[in-house]
Order: C-alpha cells, then sequence, then structure tokens
C-alpha cells in the first residue's frame, strides 16, 4: 500500500470564488482542510508609495481604487486624516452629505457582498436583485460626482460640491430596444431633485430587502451552508483583528460610528446589530441588518439636507479652491487657484491615524507629515487584509467547499488587500 | 545604565480620558519608555526595541489599558524626512531656481532610520494608542530588527510579513516570515526611501523566446509636482469658520 499524504490544491487567482486575484494554496487531507495558505498581492499597486509622490489632494482618487465596491467610505478615512492633520474640520451640511454618502456607499458594498456570497455558495438569482439596486445607488454617485464608481466626491475641508437640484434623466430617444413608455417608467422617479430621487429609492428599499430574505434568510440550503461555518468567538476576534461585521457577528458591540463618532453619526438615530454565534450565518444576519440601519440614517440625512441648505465646502481658500466664477475678476482668487492646483498645501509636521467605520470594517489612514506638499508616509489599514490574515485559522478542518463560504463572508476586495 | 525617563506632556488634548491615560503611561512606562508626546488628540509613546514585548504585554494585559486590538502596523523609513526637492527659502541673486533636486540627501546610515509604528486600540476604554520602536541595526550594512509581537497579537503575522517586504525590517520569533505583496522572487525592498518608484526591472512577454522576461527598467525618474516644504501653515485655524464655495 503506497502511503496517503497530503494533497496539496491551487485554488485561484483565476477562480470566480475566488474574489478577484486570491491565490489559495490549500493543504488538504481528503476533502478537509489542514492549512491554507493565502497569496496575496497580484494586485499591488504601490498605493501608498505613489501617494508619497503627489500633492495631498492628487491621491484621493487612489482611495476610491482601493476598496473599489465603497469607494466613497475610503476617501472619508483619507480626508478625514488630511483634516486632522490641518485641524479643520468641514461645515455641518458636508458633514451630512458625507454621512449620507457613506451610508449610500456601506449599501453598495453589502449588495454587492451579498450577491456575490450567495452566488459563490449556489444561489444564482440574488446576485440579479441586487444589482438591480445598485444601479440606482451608482445614478446617485454619478449625479453628484459624475463616475459611477470613483468619485472623488469628498475633499478635505467638505465635499466637491453641493447635491444637484435636478436628477439626471434618461433621454427619451426611441429605439428598438426600448418604448417611449419604458422610458416614461424608469424617468418617474428622477422628475424632482437627488434628493427626491433618494427618498424613492429609500421608501422601495426596505421592502427589496425583505425579498433577499425571502430567498436566503430560512433557505434550507443557504443554512445547511453557512450555519456553524467559520465560527469565530468574540475575544478571538479581537485578536486577529477583525473589525467591522465579522466583529459584531461574533457578539462584540462595535462601531466606529457609534463608539467614536465623525461626520453627522452622532446626530442620527440606529442600532447596531450584533450576531450571537459567530458564524457566517450570523455575519450574513448582521449585514442585512446594517442594510436596513444604513436606510434610516439616509432618510434621517435626506430630512436634515432639505431643510438645512448651506455651504458644503470651508471658505479658505489656501486649502479648497476659490469657485470659478471669482476667479474671473479676483486677482487674490486666480493666484490660489494656481498655487493649490499646482502645488497643494503644506500641512504642519506632525502624524495623524484617522479611521472610519467603512461597510467591510475600520478603514483608517495614517499619514506622517514633514511640513511638505506631500505626505512623508501614508499607510493605509485595510480591513480585508486582517480578514484575510485569518482565513487559515478560519478554515482548518473545514470540507473545500466551506472555504468559498468563508472567502465569501470575509467580505474581501483585493483592491484594498493588496493596495 | 542610564534610564530614560518620561513624564506626561504638559500639553492637553482636550480630552480628559486621553490625559488620564497619558497619566497612566508615564507611570507605568517611566523606565522603559524615550518619548511620550500628545497631538491632535492622539497619544504616541515611544519606546526601546529591547523592552517592546514586556511593554506591549502590559498594554495588552494591564486592567488600566487592555489595549485588546493591534489595529494596525507599518514601519517607516524615515532616511528622507524634511528633504525638498525645491528650495522655498533661500533665493540666490538670480532668483529661486528652477531645477529640480532630484538626489536628496539620504540619511541612510541613522541608526533611526527604520521604525515600526503601531496602533492599538481598547475596546473596553474606547481609546487609542500610537507605539513606536526604532529598529536598532546591529552593523552597518545589516537588517533592521525587532521582536515579533505575533505571540501577543496574531493578527500582527501578515502586517509584520508586509513590513519584512517592503521596508527590509526583521521581526525576531516571527513563525513564517515571508514576503506578501511583491512579486515571487522580487529583489529589494520598495517601499525604502532610496527605492525609485519605478523600480527596477520590467517585465514583458519576448515573442522570440517566447516567455517572459525581465529587463532593466527604461523609464527616467521625473517629478510633476516638485516637493516643497513650506512653513507657512501659519494660516490655519483663522479664516475658515465661513464661508461657501463650489469649485
Amino acid at each position: 500500500m503506497p502511503e496517503i499524504r497530503n494533497y496539496t490544491l491551487n485554488f485561484g487567482p483565476q477562480h470566480p470564488a475566488a474574489h478577484g486575484v486570491l491565490r489559495l494554496v490549500l493543504e488538504m487531507s481528503g476533502e478537509v482542510i489542514e492549512r491554507a495558505d493565502p497569496h496575496i498581492g497580484l494586485l499591488h499597486r504601490g498605493t501608498e508609495k505613489l501617494a508619497e509622490t503627489k500633492p495631498f489632494n492628487q491621491s484621493i482618487g487612489y482611495m476610491d481604487r482601493l476598496d473599489y465596491v465603497s469607494m466613497m467610505c475610503n476617501e472619508h478615512g483619507y480626508v478625514r486624516a488630511i483634516e486632522k492633520l490641518l485641524g479643520i474640520e468641514a461645515p455641518e451640511r458636508a458633514q451630512y452629505i458625507r454621512t449620507l454618502f457613506d451610508e449610500i456607499t456601506r449599501i453598495l458594498n453589502h449588495l454587492m457582498w451579498l450577491g456575490a456570497h450567495a452566488l459563490d455558495v449556489g444561489a444564482m438569482s440574488v446576485f440579479l436583485y441586487c444589482f438591480r439596486e445598485r444601479e440606482d445607488l451608482m445614478d446617485c454617485y454619478e449625479a453628484v460626482s459624475g463616475a459611477r464608481l470613483h468619485a472623488t466626491y469628498y475633499r478635505p475641508g467638505g465635499v466637491y460640491r453641493d447635491l444637484p437640484g435636478q436628477m439626471p434623466r434618461f433621454a427619451d430617444d426611441k429605439t428598438k430596444w426600448h418604448s417611449s413608455a419604458e422610458f416614461r417608467r424608469r424617468n418617474q422617479a428622477r422628475e424632482g431633485s437627488l434628493l427626491d430621487f433618494i427618498q424613492d429609492f429609500t421608501e422601495r428599499f426596505p421592502a427589496l430587502v425583505d425579498e433577499y430574505e425571502t430567498l436566503l434568510t430560512d433557505n434550507r440550503i443557504w443554512k445547511q451552508r453557512t450555519v456553524g461555518i467559520g465560527v469565530v468567538d468574540g475575544e478571538r476576534a479581537q485578536a486577529i483583528g477583525f473589525t467591522g461585521p465579522m466583529l459584531r457577528g461574533s457578539g462584540v458591540e462595535w462601531d466606529l460610528r457609534k463608539k467614536q463618532p465623525y461626520a453627522a453619526y452622532d446626530k442620527v438615530d440606529f442600532d447596531i446589530p450584533v450576531g450571537v454565534n459567530g458564524d457566517c450565518y450570523d455575519r450574513y444576519l448582521v449585514r442585512v441588518e446594517e442594510m436596513r440601519q444604513s436606510n434610516r440614517i439616509i432618510r434621517q440625512c435626506l430630512d436634515w439636507l432639505r431643510a438645512n441648505p448651506g455651504p458644503v465646502m470651508l471658505g479658505d481658500h489656501k486649502v479648497t479652491p476659490p469657485n470659478r466664477v471669482g476667479m474671473k475678476d479676483d486677482m487674490e482668487a486666480l493666484i490660489h487657484h494656481f498655487k493649490l492646483f499646482t502645488e497643494g498645501y503644506c500641512p504642519p509636521a506632525g502624524e495623524v491615524y484617522a479611521a472610519v467605520e467603512a461597510p467591510k470594517g475600520e478603514f483608517g489612514c495614517y499619514i506622517i507629515a514633514d511640513g511638505a506638499n506631500k505626505p512623508y508616509r501614508l499607510k493605509v489599514r485595510a480591513p480585508g487584509f486582517a480578514h484575510l490574515s485569518a482565513l487559515d485559522e478560519m478554515s482548518r478542518g473545514h470540507m473545500l467547499a466551506d472555504v468559498v463560504a468563508i472567502i465569501g463572508t470575509m467580505d474581501i476586495v483585493f483592491g484594498e488587500v493588496d493596495r | 545604565m542610564n534610564q530614560p525617563v518620561v513624564t506626561a506632556p504638559s500639553a492637553t488634548t482636550g480630552d480628559a480620558r486621553l490625559d488620564a491615560l497619558a497619566v497612566s503611561l508615564a507611570e507605568v512606562f517611566a523606565a522603559r519608555a524615550l518619548e511620550l508626546h500628545s497631538a491632535h488628540g492622539e497619544i504616541t509613546l515611544v519606546v526601546q526595541a529591547s523592552e517592546l514585548l514586556s511593554v506591549c504585554g502590559d498594554l495588552r494585559d494591564r486592567p488600566e489599558f487592555q489595549f485588546s486590538q493591534l489595529i494596525d502596523l507599518c514601519g517607516v523609513d524615515y532616511a528622507a524626512l524634511g528633504q525638498s526637492e525645491w528650495e522655498t527659502e533661500l533665493a540666490a541673486s538670480s532668483g529661486f531656481g528652477r531645477g529640480v533636486d532630484r538626489e536628496p540627501d539620504l540619511q541612510l546610515d541613522s541608526p533611526q532610520r527604520f521604525a515600526v509604528v503601531y496602533h492599538l486600540l481598547s475596546l473596553k476604554h474606547n481609546r487609542r494608542l500610537r507605539l513606536r520602536v526604532y529598529a536598532p541595526v546591529d552593523a552597518p550594512g545589516s537588517p533592521p530588527m525587532v521582536d515579533s509581537v505575533v505571540p501577543l497579537w496574531p493578527v500582527a503575522d501578515w502586517f509584520e510579513r508586509e513590513a519584512f517586504d517592503l521596508f527590509g525590517i526583521l521581526f525576531s520569533g516571527h513563525p513564517d516570515l515571508r514576503r506578501i505583496l511583491t512579486d515571487y522572487g522580487f529583489v529589494g525592498h520598495p517601499f525604502r526611501k532610496d527605492f525609485p518608484l519605478s523600480g527596477q526591472v520590467a517585465m514583458r512577454y519576448d515573442p522570440e523566446q517566447q516567455r517572459v522576461v525581465y529587463e532593466p527598467v527604461e523609464i527616467d525618474p521625473r517629478v510633476l509636482v516638485p516637493r516643497v516644504i513650506r512653513d507657512d501653515s501659519r494660516y490655519l485655524g483663522d479664516a475658515l469658520s465661513n464661508g461657501g464655495a463650489d469649485a
């Protein structure tokens, strides 16, 4: 009889369940995982080194490309670090706009996660449902920033511009694929402002979350694949660096939005859902409830934003650009504009760390400044990096198919893991 | 043996809980820490490399600290700190030079060239702490080395691998110190200040040899926006309150 040895399986990097470019080397005994060794870095772009060679503001766009399904939350972490360094604070309306878009981003991210996770585990249709709603939210991104994904909307000192008073509509150019009646139907919610469009979305959304839950929450197969898989208790979750829904799924009530509030989170009302068992199913329930809570926050922001017009960017033109009309006849404004865009601003020397509760967990930026117009060192603390490092521990003793469920529950995006 | 003594920073952070933390840090680590300062509402503790593990153990386990989470760990290369590519203060008789100084004066042999920075979070007390340790170099040319904190916080595993990969800092006691982000067979430590932004080698597919080949990089370094240091952050703090504009 030949000796039976462990089997080594190479999973990815070209595998639909690898969520991008994860290469996983699995040592298996039969179908049971003995050791999982993730090889990452295939998407490493040296974002932090690139940021050292650019003025502060020019790196905001790179932040979108880190975790490319929760774009504005990444910007928020970076912009907040710069604001802390400069000692400035954005106007209140900008804070509410940031809160609004952070929560829109959270829903965007969780929808992407839910769809992909369900698809990995074998439920095809959830993916299609989720992408239907993502489309509406990305239209909101486009309406404020002009870009569906990589918005670069948050700036130190506020946001790039105020919310548009008119939601963009579909042009009714009749084609053989779409009738006029269909265009009318699609434009129905777009008659008013962006806020009206989001309002309409928030009214529809809870019922849509119910739809996803009908497909999954009591689904026998879904529960068989997720209950009791990848169990982590609260104590251990802290030691292995879990943050965000991964930590809350293990029953630890910790949310930076509540515990260390930023933007307008101390002025809105919401609850933190926590899990009990710390398995994939609990983390699923936590994230689904977070979508409902996000919806609640969005509605409160809408009410406030409607009632309180005001500036969305600081008026200090050493840090924020002057408006274009002013530049036409004001020499001072023109000089400020020129200096700001050719050289940028020089924050005082020092070091700061600022974190936000991104949809995946704590996203933080650590900036060391030496008084120059570029950061001396930027370190991006990505939640996915810490989560993925626990994959080995979480998947040991599970079956091969469970590894896919565990990768799914971690909500991994390689833009931020590899940076 | 001289005993470095730290005291609580005189400047308050404006947050009573943080000030209390600074006071207890100064008490407990008076003999083991090198510096303790607070700025921007954050506390930074600098410790000696030889005391790192005992300090970290206390920070994690003592009831007044309980930093149960290591949020972040990163390497820093201080070789080019405070260097600019364009002089803004000294003008020659002919005016400011418009040329960009591409050869900064790197402090490659400074004993405080490499540092490891830890960001700790206490869920119990809802407080953060930054811990910095300068990685000592035994002999010129040998790699900087600090103790690994993996036994205390398992999450440090990958963070330390990253700091090793990008900065070449060794962590003694790390269970599996391999490269993590760079390519298989990569040479050098890319985030060091003496490593060029465009890298050393470029990879392409050679149709004649029908395989991937590595060649020296042909891109010339260029600076689009020169790095300047200005001490005119003086305007910050006033004139920031009101006004609104779009861009």
